[in-house]
């Protein structure tokens, strides 16, 4: 038979300084494991909400970055008019020519400058981003220096707001809106129009890449054969769900610091939770002698105390879900070494991963509670009756 | 005050499980703190190696990836205190596959004469340093990349272009060792500009300066800057050691991500001391009522309390910087990308720092459960029942 739970529960309120302390310890080991999750977690659901299965990116054969990439002018029409591609309502394909470049600003974290993806583009590309739409301002004109900021940039780069200039290429742009795509990492680029930011850097014939959208994705897939296999273009294709995916290994170092730096902080944790355990079994020598007179067996009083230790982790494991909660939706940014430049996301501090956390905790929290149960249930009926 | 040492050592060994649990979750606990501050201390807070204080690298003031004139050179090289200038373009491209990330190494386009004044701390065998400079399709490689990659003098390595529209194909001639930036691949710029084409390319991604003092550092990197400040590309001119530490900053704020851990750790390892002297004080209501009976001051049974926790406490410390040692080693031996954490272990001052923070934790986490103790009337403490 069971020894009730509220028997646990009844033992941690009495002692409630030592369960405070403890499951405070517990709770600041999983705070540090949930904030990094939360990073990483937002840095993947970024990117995942970025691509589009219908939309196929075509690159330069042997890049993997629209950075390293090279396309023509003569690439793109002869790409703009294969079969497969979605006509917009005035019968144009859906395909954007677009030129990246990256360009250094300084941001709230690095007042020395970090990289920041900077793209010319032409009314189409923009159409072809879904949920993408202006916050404030307005669309850059054509011809026109003026650049459009994702709102990620326009909250971490003071020189990129509303009404400021950036200097790059020949000139000064003018910052003349922002832009919102949800979760997607446009979120963190700049626009300008195609051919002035070219012709500013010298690159009229030398573009990036080009986007264009599939009708369905059968037809999809057939594009992406198509392109790579026609022998005159030397040019590569893949969905662009494909290409963000390839990307979420940037956040690879900062979890496995989280990791290394959470399982060395458990170790630490549990020991102090088996600490407090053999306090509580000391202390309760009589009472477990009473327990088995009653009749609880051994394992009921094991149980018992493990359930117990379990149960003063899981508080800890609540303590730091509360503790990693303001951080959820505070902007960050990290590098991504495919782009060279920073992507910027909101920390997502999801149920998910505070259901890790929760566990993370409770399995310090039996780790710690064995051996202490252990020596509990071993105890002999006299001798613990006694006080000894 | 000395004379009661043994009398704490004894008290803090009497329950020897707590005091070794407590030691242990301490140490474990330090050791972390212990190598992350030594990762902040490589990173930010110790002197550049003496090879890369002299160096300087300048790039296009819009960002690394968009080049400058060639001709650039030309005008840095009479800057007082320049001692050489040379050019190194970022040659990318892919060895193999790139989705293995093994097959990823750095490999540059330098003059090869000048690459070898530059990084001066490259040490080359003269043979092979010859055959680097003649042949145009040479490269230089460093020991560890070589080892790595099983390539041996005379291999031919194919590296197949990206950013450059060309595929080049490398004969190793010489091997380089160095103490840091060791996983390099050096190729003279005159085969990539005849692959371009003659004529094409007249611009370079960055130029590496040598300075002949350290001290005139900071004044050639701002007169680098002025030269080309009205010219149709702006210059950002830094020392070596600060060009690295951009990359760095590439990651993410890490310094926020180390200095939020440190202060994370410190404070559970508060939490655990001061949980543990509060449960060894509890316990012993009765005996400091005996101790004050017997004539011991408040402040002496404070001090006795606090002399344990300290005690207590160092040892985890000391135990936590041997194992933080350990730790660097892994570091050094795992997973290291960058050349700050290839060479990281614990320097004295991050050593002497951890022990500081043991001592001072352990000091903070008793003063309450001591002090409370101190002050308990001698016939309340006697009649304890704990």
């Amino acid at each position: 038979m069971a020894i009730p739970l509220t028997y646990n529960l009844r033992n941690l309120v009495v002692r409630k300084t030592t369960t405070l302390m403890t499951a405070l310890g517990i709770g600041l080991t999983v705070a540090v494991l949930l904030a990094i999750l939360a990073l990483v977690g937002g840095l993947r659901s970024s990117l995942q909400a970025s691509g589009n299965p219908l939309n196929v990116l075509v690159m330069r054969k042997g890049t993997n970055a629209e950075l390293s990439s090279g396309v023509t002018r003569a690439n793109f029409q002869d790409v703009k008019f294969k079969p497969g591609i979605a006509v917009s309502s005035s019968g144009q394909p859906l395909a954007s020519l677009e030129m990246v470049s990256v360009i250094n600003l300084a941001s709230v974290d690095a007042p020395d400058g970090t990289n920041v993806t900077l793209r010319g583009i032409t009314p189409t590309g923009i159409g072809l981003r879904d949920n993408l739409k202006l916050a404030s301002g307005r669309w850059f004109d054509p011809g026109k220096r003026e650049v459009v900021v994702g709102e990620s940039i326009e909250k971490r780069f003071p020189a990129a707001r509303v009404g400021q200039r950036l200097h790059f290429g020949r000139g000064d742009w003018d910052v003349v809106g922002i832009m919102s795509v949800g979760r997607g990492t446009t979120n963190s680029e700049i626009f300008g129009d195609l051919n002035q930011v070219s012709s500013d850097f010298q690159r009229e014939d030398a573009l990036s890449s080009v986007l264009v959208r599939a009708t369905d994705l059968v037809a999809a897939q057939a594009l992406i054969n198509d392109i790579k296999n026609d022998p005159k273009l030397n040019l590569d294709a893949l969905s662009e769900e494909a290409y963000y995916q390839a990307q979420t290994g940037s956040g690879i170092v900062i979890e496995s610091l989280g990791i290394f730096v959470s399982i060395i902080m458990g170790v630490g944790s549990s020991f102090a939770a088996m600490n407090t355990m053999y306090a509580a079994v000391a202390r309760r020598a009589q009472e477990i002698g009473t327990l088995r007179v009653l009749g609880f067996s051994r394992g009921s009083i094991l149980l018992s105390f493990v359930v117990e230790s379990v149960l003063l982790a899981a508080l800890g494991g609540l303590v730091g879900c509360l503790l990693v909660l303001p951080l959820n939706g505070l902007t960050t940014g990290i590098g991504n070494f495919i782009t060279f430049s920073e992507i910027d996301f909101n920390f997502r501090v999801t149920p998910q991963i505070m259901a890790m956390g929760v566990a993370f905790a409770m399995i310090l929290g039996s780790v710690g509670g064995l051996f202490p149960a252990a020596s509990a249930s071993r105890k002999e009926i006299l001798a613990a009756l006694r006080g000894i | 005050m000395f004379r009661f040492l043994p009398f704490v050592i004894k008290n803090s060994w009497r329950n020897r499980r707590r005091t070794a649990l407590t030691i242990l979750s301490i140490s474990v606990s330090l050791a972390l703190l212990g190598v992350m501050m030594a990762v902040y201390y490589a990173f930010y807070l110790s002197d550049a190696p003496p090879s890369q204080a002299l160096r300087l690298v300048v790039r296009n003031r819009i960002s690394l990836t968009v080049p400058m004139p060639r001709y650039y050179r030309e005008k840095i090289r009479p800057i007082p205190g320049v001692r050489e200038v040379g050019i190194s373009q970022w040659f990318g491209g892919v060895y193999k596959d790139a989705r293995d990330p093994k097959n990823f190494f750095a490999r540059f386009a330098v003059e090869p004469e000048k690459i070898l004044a530059i990084r001066s701390e490259m040490q080359v065998p003269e043979d092979q340093k010859k055959a680097f400079l003649h042949e145009r399709t040479a490269c230089m490689i460093g020991r560890p990349l070589a080892e790595k990659q099983n390539f041996h003098l005379g291999d031919h390595i194919f590296i197949q272009g990206d950013i450059f529209p060309v595929n080049l194909e490398f004969i190793v001639r010489a091997i380089y060792d160095a103490p840091e930036d060791n996983e390099n691949l050096y190729f003279n710029v005159e085969y990539l500009d005849q692959a371009l084409g003659a004529g094409k390319w007249g611009e370079i991604g960055t130029f590496y300066v040598l300075a002949d003092s350290p001290e005139s550092v900071p004044r050639i990197a701002k007169a680098i800057d002025d030269t080309f400040h009205n010219s149709p590309a702006q210059t950002k001119t830094e020392s070596e050691r600060a060009f690295a530490l951009s990359f760095v900053a590439f990651l993410g704020n890490v310094k926020m991500i180390l200095i939020s851990i440190c202060a994370a750790v410190t404070f559970t390892i508060l939490l655990v001391s001061a949980n543990t002297i509060a449960m060894s004080v509890r316990e012993r209501v009765q005996e400091v009522g005996v101790l004050k009976t017997l004539g011991f001051t408040r402040g002496t049974i404070l001090s006795l309390i606090l002399g344990e926790a300290v005690a207590i406490s160092a040892v985890g410390g000391l135990l936590g910087v041997l194992l933080a040692s350990g730790l660097c080693w892994v570091v050094r031996n795992g997973p290291a990308f960058m050349d700050d954490i290839k060479h990281l272990s614990i320097q004295p001052p991050v050593a002497l720092m951890c022990l500081v923070v043991a001592a001072g934790i352990g000091l903070v986490a008793a003063f309450i459960p001591a002090w409370n103790s101190s002050r308990i009337p001698i016939v309340e403490a006697l009649r304890s029942d704990e």
